[in-house]
């Protein structure tokens, strides 16, 4: 065990491990995050507490990541490379690791060009192959990056995320393996809809023996309506939403049943992918249907 | 060479507010390449300005001048008079000709009638895009030539984003993705070999990090007694 993480110690033993989100709220009102975290609790092994998601200012992934912790629920603290340089993600890694915080998603972030604060100055000093070399480095050397020594190591479940969906597609599977090599011990991918496509990076995954070397979380995003269907298909970059499923939602009496159904049968193939460990499901303000889609998969009820 | 581009014509009338005699100063350097300060955009803006002032109904003598290259005082020099001549110097040259401008006649205000935006290239006639992100410690060697400091939005150094798909980024469709340019320059030189390398923590000091940028070549540099023989620029 790296880190003490009920994470870490259930994809070493469990094969349908599942993670969710809690979406911080744009105000200081940690009272969102406790209730979510109340209610989900049970429902999934951690917690993504995302970071400025779409670069729109939110209550911080750390402050929200230990509200999670005070309610019970494990967080995976989200940290993007846009707002922080590498001074800045070591102190917010160790104050993190000190509060009890015991998962990190490390990740490039969506581009200031796409929330509320357009003008911004990004940061981008490090990548999120360079954000893992970093932590791993003071979690298994105990040193920051240079080589000053900590006197107490961040014990952390590093994870990172994979895109199958964005192009070049052949480089899809090396930057995973960079990722790996960098650090990662767990992997959340992008949203999946596109089966055949994630199936052909999978296979991909395994002829390297990647599924060996780290723990594959497979996303899914349960869909509302025919609309954010059709919205993630043209408006969101880096996913792939075959015609198929816009028109199971178009043609569906009660679109949100019928989001459920996808979601629920696309978990369902997704565990028989040899080298997915679990699911990760992003219901981005639908929260209170992780239940569900957890009991209808006959996903685990750990607690 | 450097990219720049015409301020705004409502911002540049009011740095010249109150003043009378204005030198409107280009530059033949990159400037003129990427048509935004050379001699014939000295005498259109000359021109404009007159005509605004003369239908408001305002006093105002402008003049032109376009030297080689308004970063050396060398060129700067030869416009003297006509900068004496002068309330304000409007200088069409990139950050640094109007910084040296200022520099060299250090009594007369020089105020910058371009914006400054990058180190490029012309892609075709009237198109300039960034390729220098000029951070003083080139990967270009484990890039196939193409610069993921300045072509990345997000200056990923180890592979592309989770949003770029077609080639495009996810900021702007219009965009080319960086690393995909990047991809497909290693395919075709046969080096994909190098993408699979973790490239570590960049170091910036060289770029912006270490204060400006200074670099001295010492066997050019000339010493006091030189200086005093006036020999060289």
């Amino acid at each position: 065990m790296r880190s003490g993480s009920d994470l870490e110690s259930t994809l070493e033993c469990v094969r349908d491990t599942a993670t969710t989100e809690i979406g911080p709220p744009k105000s200081a009102g940690a009272e969102h995050v406790r209730k979510k975290a109340k209610a989900l609790k049970g429902y999934a092994d951690a917690f993504n507490l995302t970071d400025n998601q779409t670069a729109i200012v939110r209550l911080s992934s750390l402050a929200s990541s230990v509200v999670c912790l005070q309610e019970g629920a494990e967080p995976v603290m989200q940290m993007t490379c846009r707002d922080r340089n590498r001074i800045a993600m070591q102190s917010d890694l160790l104050g993190a690791a000190a509060l009890g915080v015991r998962n990190v998603l490390c990740i490039s972030g969506d581009h200031q060009t796409f929330g509320n604060q357009k003008e911004a100055k990004n940061v981008y000093d490090i990548d999120p192959v360079q954000q893992l070399m970093v932590f791993r480095q003071m979690r298994d050397l105990g040193q920051v990056w240079g080589g000053d020594v900590l006197e107490e190591r961040p014990r952390v479940f590093l994870g990172a995320a994979a895109n199958p969906f964005a192009d070049p597609f052949e480089f899809r599977v090396t930057r995973l393996a960079k990722k790996i090599n960098a650090g990662a011990d767990f992997i959340q991918t992008q949203a999946i809809f596109d089966l055949d496509r994630f199936e052909r990076f999978m296979a991909m995954v395994r002829e390297r023996g990647l599924d060996q070397k780290v723990h594959i979380l497979a996303g899914v995003i349960p869909l509302r309506s025919a609309n954010a269907a059709r919205y993630m298909k043209t408006k969101v970059s880096g996913m792939s939403v075959p015609d198929e499923i816009v028109d199971r939602m178009k043609g569906a009496a009660d679109p949100k049943k019928e989001g459920v159904r996808i979601c629920v049968e696309t978990i369902e193939r997704l565990k028989d992918i040899p080298g997915v460990h679990g699911v990760h499901i992003m219901a981005i303000g639908w929260e209170d249907i992780v239940p569900t889609i957890v009991q209808e998969c006959g996903l685990m009820l750990r607690s | 060479m450097i990219i720049a581009e015409r301020k705004d014509l409502g911002q540049i009338v009011e740095m010249l507010e109150g003043k009378e005699r204005v030198l409107v100063a280009g530059c033949r350097s990159c400037v003129s390449i990427c048509h935004a300060g050379g001699e014939k955009e000295v005498a259109t803006l000359a021109e404009v300005l007159r005509l605004q002032a003369m239908n408001e109904g305002r006093e105002l003598e402008v003049t032109e001048a376009t030297v080689e290259r308004q970063c050396e005082k060398e060129w700067v020099r030869e416009i003297g008079r006509q900068v004496a001549d002068s309330d304000i110097v409007l200088s069409l040259a990139c950050g640094v000709g109007v910084q040296v401008m200022q520099e060299f006649y250090p009594t007369v205000m020089t105020v910058p009638g371009l914006n400054t935006s990058n180190m490029g290239a012309p892609e075709e006639q009237g198109i300039y895009m960034e390729k220098c992100g000029g951070c003083g410690d080139c990967v270009l060697h484990l890039t196939g030539g193409v610069c993921p400091v300045a072509r990345c939005s997000k200056s990923l150094l180890n592979g592309p984003c989770g949003g770029s798909q077609d080639g495009r980024c996810e900021v702007n469709r219009d965009l080319p993705c960086g690393w995909d340019q990047i991809y497909h320059s290693l395919e075709r030189l046969g080096r994909l070999d190098l993408l699979e390398v973790n490239i570590p923590p960049k170091n910036w000091i060289p770029s912006r990090s270490g204060g400006p940028r200074r670099i001295v070549r010492a066997s050019i540099v000339q010493g006091n007694e030189e200086k005093r023989a006036g020999g060289g620029a």
